[in-house]
């Protein structure tokens, strides 16, 4: 019965979408407000028939019910209960359920706190919302219903690849798709505002929450991903340029892009053509790695089964969705005013070439990961291109935004004064210096560009440091001016200041750890030992342990500091009989400033085991920076102005900052 | 009037979604295969190189001396784990008489010879890739790749990932057999 109520609970969802997405935009048009009202009943009604569906799978899921198909190509009754539920989203059809589940909740978020935008703004916000959920709902319905039943159903689920049956693996999806189809606000947003032909500080304030929820979800979510990929893979790598990996990392640049630009907008009125596209190409990139994961077009780990029926369907989908939304912007973009006006050298020009910079690396990004497939299409032959065309293209694009980042920051709006943000900058400057110089000193292969990235990184935190210090008056005021300061500083302040600091720590990472990387890859007998970074490791032994549905090799490494037992890691190779499949799992131990990694691979026959030790130095920061950047989107989320500041207009046209819309 | 820029994005992606339409229909069914990845670089004179030795070693490589004969090129690395699992079979190789060469993929030249030390050295001549230029230039995706080069200089067939006993007997050998024979 279960999985009949979710099919139904679907095809409701679907007829509500419809309605959502027709009835207000059409009452928006009429200026008819009961029409325009109708987008919240029926936006809460999606997301509960949604939900209910995504319940009724897990269900399915939980209870093994492998009449289901899916739960029969997915599952498995031994599987532990967190992969039973992470396997609902480990699939096409369930993870296409979970999009859509989450594309449905900011529909019901927009319409249950949405009260002090403009109702026929909200009105058509939803409607877009609506338009794109029938177009998603009805992709899953007609080409990927995860509710099919199987007759007769098998005994026995195949299970989930193990290579997903993982901590991480179980929430990165989640985070990646809050993250994707969180841009469809900022899409939305930016639809309604092309349609009413009126952008203005009062819209970018408005659409910078939904923004910054996506851009930290997805920050999590890109970064849940490639530590998986770095314990997981076992080959001490965290980032492979891989095209899905790609495809996460696109809408991330344009994201980072727009929650710039927009800033520009609501400070001083300008930029609004240039949001505006951002906001429907940030979405459009979401889309397009939608599109490239499911259709099949591309081959990689990360893929779905293929099936060319779903790709023409989405990418239907894409070009009505993004292709539409550029039409409007075509006719209407011009339409919008030109703001304030402000120098070249200003907070603005700052924001324009931060701007131009992250649009150049996704212009970079996207064809590095689209050329191969345009070469197929043409020639019939095939190209990659893999790590050595990103490293060659992309980081010396974020070499100069990297440099410029801090002096930006310290960049006045309108006119700027360039030497005196520079002055003002010397004591990072010399740290910098002092930073490249040691380094130089202390690397034996004399790598400027290690030292020169290490200099960037240091530049970033201390810049980013000295500039914090300098809004809360250090150190010219007194105590209680800077206290007060300190507490009053706006929430966006700090977390400005938390993620720039952050990129600094990840750039510090993953230059150390690129490039200080120890590793040794031997024959181990046990009671042999091998020095690595400081530690001694001694293998103690390999033998057989079993898991609740899989069986392991694993290995046993005592890890000394001089002669200190610092800690027993135990590395295994698992073999998953249900899915007839292999994962290894590196053991790790971590401090602050490095892990060290240990994976085990085959035995000789000879009574030895070959294996391989890495010493990652600075690895962790790469997650540190990452977790601290989306802490800094998290802090600017809670700041003052978008719960407060938000105009009410439309409550109460009186008390408004900001002019009639109408 | 309308701002002819401001269709330009609309036309970016009306063309991407035509060579995805294109794609789509290509791979459809029977369609091609796309799970193998054969290089553009197929029936090709080898790109214009010329490397220098790893430090320590005398032999380096350019695009002259894959006219000599029939020869493979391994693209290599000490840090990359799948180039030490071919490794054998590359070693058993050279011992059948192939001629190997080698291009080794930004290492460190102490790592790279102490790689070729304990596992052994199946290559003719090695051109040590520093900057990875070279590497762009085969376009090379993922590491190891193994070359086939005729003896004009063609490059006439390119295997990605680690070449194992299967791969030898399956392609290698039949496709050696037949370009000798010409």
């Amino acid at each position: 019965m279960t999985p009949e109520i979710g099919h139904y609970a679907v095809a409701l969802a679907l007829v509500f979408s419809i309605a959502q997405g027709a009835i207000p935009l059409w009452g928006a048009y009429k200026n008819n407000p009961l029409l325009m009202n109708f987008a919240v009943p029926t936006a809460r009604f999606q997301f509960i028939f949604v939900l209910l569906a995504f319940v009724c799978l897990i269900i399915s899921f939980v209870e093994s019910d492998f009449s289901v198909a899916l739960v029969a190509q997915n599952s498995h009754t031994l599987k532990p209960l967190i992969y039973k539920i992470s396997g609902v989203w480990g699939n096409h059809e369930g993870s296409m359920l979970l999009w859509i589940l989450i594309l449905a909740l900011f529909g019901l978020l927009v319409g249950e706190f949405g009260n002090n935008l403009p109702p026929s703004l909200r009105a058509r916000v939803l409607s877009i919302q609506g338009l794109i959920g029938a177009g998603f709902i009805a992709f899953l319905l007609f080409t990927s219903n995860p509710f099919l039943r199987l007759d007769p159903s098998p005994l026995q689920g195949s299970g989930l690849n193990p290579l997903l049956q993982d901590p991480g693996l179980a929430f990165h999806p989640p985070f990646l798709y809050l993250g994707y189809v969180g841009f469809s606000m900022a899409f939305s947003f930016a639809i309604a505002a092309l349609i009413e032909g009126r952008v203005d500080p009062a819209w970018a304030r408005w659409v910078r929450p939904w923004t910054l929820v996506a851009w930290t979800s997805l920050t999590i979510g890109i970064a849940l991903g490639s530590w998986w990929a770095y314990y997981e893979l076992g080959w001490g790598g965290w980032w492979f340029w891989d095209p899905v990996e790609n495809a996460s990392f696109l809408p991330w640049l344009l994201g980072t892009a727009l929650l710039h630009s927009a800033l520009v907008l609501e400070k001083r009125d300008t930029l609004k053509s240039w949001t505006i596209l951002l906001s429907i190409l940030a979405f459009g990139a979401s889309l397009l790695g939608t599109f490239l994961v499911r259709s099949g077009v591309l081959t990689s780990v990360h893929t779905f089964a293929t099936d060319p029926e779903r790709g023409v369907f989405l990418l239907l989908l894409f070009l009505i969705v993004l292709g539409g939304g550029l039409l409007l912007y075509a006719i209407r973009a011009q339409s919008l005013k030109v703001g304030g006006l402000f120098a070249p050298i200003s907070r603005e020009g700052a924001l324009i070439l931060n701007n131009l910079f992250l649009a150049t690396s996704f212009a970079v990004v996207l064809l590095g990961t689209l050329y191969p497939l345009l070469l197929d299409a043409f020639d019939a032959s095939k190209v990659s291109v893999g790590a050595p065309f990103f490293n060659a293209t992309f980081v010396p694009l974020m070499v100069p935004l990297l440099i410029a980042c801090p002096i930006g920051a310290k960049m006045a709006w309108k006119r700027g004064d360039l030497s005196g943000a520079l002055s003002r900058l010397k004591a990072a400057f010399a740290a910098s210096l002092v930073v490249i110089i040691f380094s130089m000193l202390l690397d034996e292969n004399r790598s400027l560009l290690a030292a020169g990235s290490l200099g960037i990184a240091a530049w970033l935190m201390i810049g980013t440091t000295l500039d914090f210090l300098e809004k809360i008056g250090l150190p010219k005021r007194s105590a209680g001016e800077v206290f007060r300061r300190f507490v009053n500083l706006p929430r966006s302040a700090w977390g400005a200041a938390t993620a720039h600091f952050a990129l600094g720590v990840m750039v510090a990472g993953i230059t150390v750890s690129s490039v200080w990387q120890v590793e040794r890859i031997q024959i181990m007998r046990p009671g042999d030992k091998v020095e690595i970074g400081g530690y001694t490791v001694l293998f103690e032994g390999a033998g057989q342990v079993d898991g609740p549905n899989y069986t392991a090799l694993q290995g046993s490494f005592s890890v000394f500091k001089g002669t200190d037992k610092l800690t027993v890691l135990l590395p295994e190779k698992r073999s998953y009989p249900a899915e007839n499949s292999s994962t290894t799992e590196a053991a790790i131990h971590t401090n602050f400033y490095s892990d060290l990694y240990i994976v085990l691979g085959d035995a000789d026959q000879k009574g030895g085991w070959a294996t391989r030790i890495y010493f990652n130095p600075l690895v962790p920061w790469i997650w540190v920076g990452a977790i601290l950047m989306a802490a800094g989107g998290a802090l600017s989320l809670t700041d003052r102005r978008l719960r407060v500041g938000a105009p009410r207009r439309a409550v109460h046209p009186e008390n408004s900052a900001i002019p009639e819309e109408h | 009037m309308f701002q002819r820029v401001t269709f330009l994005p609309l036309a970016i992606v009306f063309a991407v979604s035509v060579l995805f339409a294109i794609y789509l229909w290509q791979i459809g069914p029977g369609g091609k295969d796309i799970s193998t990845l054969p290089s553009a670089m197929i029936d090709k004179p080898v790109p214009e190189f010329d490397l220098a030795p790893i430090e320590g070693r005398k032999l380096g490589l350019k695009s002259g001396d894959l006219k000599s004969g029939l020869s493979l090129v391994n693209v290599w690395a000490s840090w990359c784990p799948p180039c030490r699992v071919e490794h054998p079979f590359l070693m058993a190789l050279a011992e059948k008489g192939v001629t190997i060469y080698g291009i080794n993929y930004r290492d460190k030249p102490a790592d790279a010879l102490r790689f070729l030390r304990n596992l052994g050295d199946p290559y003719k001549r090695i051109g040590a890739d520093t900057t990875g230029r070279v590497s762009i230039d085969w376009g090379i995706y993922g590491y190891p790749e193994t070359f086939l080069v005729d003896q004009t200089g063609r490059i006439r067939y390119r295997h990605v990932g680690p070449i194992s006993s299967e791969v030898i007997e399956t392609v290698f050998n039949p496709l050696m057999d037949k370009i000798s024979k010409k």
